[in-house]
């Protein structure tokens, strides 16, 4: 199997390709979600850089005997985290880091925001953080198992773990048909992991601001930032994942995947916005006894139709 | 052994290791659960880390994935059970700490003078292109019986061990005969129910 990755003396650029275009889809989430939130004009879209330098210029505060270190760690994770998952994301047609389990390296990342959020929620030495990153954690059971297998689905059809592959095989027909179900929850995990929408919860008002209460200054704009190129970068994925990335007629590749992406963003806010913040331990059980037979089955009819050969290659 | 590594890959492997081990040691130095629980955390995410140099992707992920969320998940209980749940006490990870230190050192005295002594084999064929393809025909073809085997047996193991340690059974759920149409919880779940 080729290697995808850009050859040594171009990881450069790409690190700061990946750096940009996250910065960029954390620009779109931020300021779509803010002209669906106010319903307000297209200065929506200014308001979070202006908002970003404000924090980048605020004096930081701190609380009484913080766990400092484990803090810090916990912020910078945040960002570091949604970028590296941005990084197996494909491109114009490449990787930034292509391994041969991108899927998985994929949930890795989102899976060490576990740690990253609960050290956000754990440092401050603060009741309504510390609630916050509990919540998170128990959020992160409810959407775990329903994110690896609508990921495990993607791969079983494709017969690979690369994100490359994943594109290369809907060349014909785009997974979403195959797979809505496994589409829908890998949307609804994704909104669930950067804890944005309905799935707000750990940062709630009725506590306080949760995990975030306490983070002022550089701590909250990384934090913000690492939700938003979090979200960003999940929609980039679902729609490489499941729209074909930059498959499509006339325009050039990159183009096809940004305007997906838009268009998975958009529709993720609308819906998002209009659903009221669930409970993390309801959602639990909901994912359990509905998304997880929903995935399971959906796993199960890729399967049949892989064997089947409906898919090439 | 290490000859088909660049340069570079046995500097990171090393690197890596001593992060490894100087996070493990960290988790006994350190005086606080929040703490131990994450230099533990940091000393899985080097050896994945290794394994990362030595291009087990797969592994190294699954590595870095599984050790993430058991880790979270531990704080919480960690913390929940300890004596002061806080947990932003001084505490120590140490108990019995000559028994301990003995045993440690000769576990390592043992494992050293294992891998030095033994005569390795030398690989026969060659590296596959997909490590983890070759991972995944091993354990779903050759080693299935023993996977399956194992994982029934996990499960088996959870099962039991979360129906020890409810305080709230079926009877309290359903009533003592067992007739209760709806569960009787405290706290009602997502589902109508």
């Amino acid at each position: 199997m080729p290697d995808m990755s850009p050859p040594e003396e171009a990881q450069g650029p790409a690190v700061l390709l990946v750096v940009v275009v996250g910065l960029a889809l954390a620009w779109l989430v931020a300021g779509a979600d803010r002209f669906a939130v106010t319903g307000g004009p297209l200065r929506s879209f200014v308001e979070p850089v202006r908002s970003g330098v404000r924090l980048l210029l605020e004096q930081r505060r701190t609380t009484l005997a913080p766990d400092r270190l484990l803090w810090r760690v916990g912020c910078v994770a945040v960002p570091v985290l949604a970028l590296l998952s941005l990084a197996v994301v494909p491109i114009g047609g490449q990787t930034l880091w292509s391994t041969s389990a991108d899927l998985v390296w994929f949930n890795a990342m989102e899976a060490l925001l576990w740690a990253a959020v609960w050290l956000v929620g754990w440092g401050p030495n603060a009741f309504h953080a510390l609630t916050g990153g509990y919540r998170f954690l128990a959020q992160g059971l409810a959407y775990e198992l329903p994110l690896m297998f609508s990921l495990i689905t993607v791969g079983v059809a494709a017969g690979s773990l690369r994100t490359t592959d994943i594109v290369a095989a809907q060349a014909d027909l785009w997974f979403v048909v195959t797979m809505p179900v496994a589409f829908v929850t890998f949307m609804v995990t994704a909104a669930a992991f950067a804890f944005w929408g309905p799935f707000a919860a750990p940062v709630g008002p009725d506590i306080a601001g949760g995990v975030r209460s306490e983070l002022s200054g550089v701590d909250r704009l990384l934090f913000e930032l690492g939700r938003a190129v979090f979200l960003g970068a999940a929609a980039a994925m679902g729609a490489a994942l499941f729209l074909g990335g930059g498959s499509g007629p006339w325009l050039p590749g990159p183009v096809w995947h940004l305007l997906k992406t838009i268009a998975v963003v958009v529709a993720l806010v609308a819906v998002g916005r209009r659903v009221p913040v669930l409970r993390p331990d309801r959602t639990v059980e909901v994912a359990w006894m509905v998304l997880v037979p929903a995935t399971v089955l959906q796993t199960l009819v890729v399967a049949v139709l892989l064997i089947s050969g409906f898919y090439p290659g | 052994m290490v000859t088909d590594l660049s340069g570079w890959a046995v500097t990171a492997v090393a690197v890596l290791g001593v992060c490894s081990v100087a996070c493990g040691i960290a988790v006994f130095v350190v005086d606080s659960m929040a703490r131990a629980t994450f230099a533990l955390l940091a000393s899985f995410l080097a050896v994945a880390g290794v394994l990362l140099v030595l291009d087990l992707v797969y592994l190294a992920v699954v590595t870095a994935l599984m050790m993430t969320i058991e880790m979270a998940i531990m704080a919480v209980f960690m913390i929940m059970f300890m004596m002061n749940p806080a947990g932003l006490m001084p505490m120590t990870m140490v108990h019995n700490a000559r028994g301990s230190a003995v045993a440690g050192a000769g576990v390592f005295g043992v494992l050293v003078g294992g891998i030095w002594t033994i005569d390795w084999p030398v690989r026969r064929g060659a590296v596959p292109v997909d490590a983890t393809r070759q991972l995944g025909e091993a354990i779903m073809g050759s080693h299935m019986l023993v996977m399956l085997v194992t994982g029934v047996g996990l499960f088996a193991t959870i099962l039991a061990g979360t129906v020890l340690a409810t305080a709230r059974g079926r009877y309290d759920r359903f009533g003592a005969d067992l007739t209760g149409a709806k569960p009787d919880d405290p706290i009602p779940g997502g589902l109508p129910r």
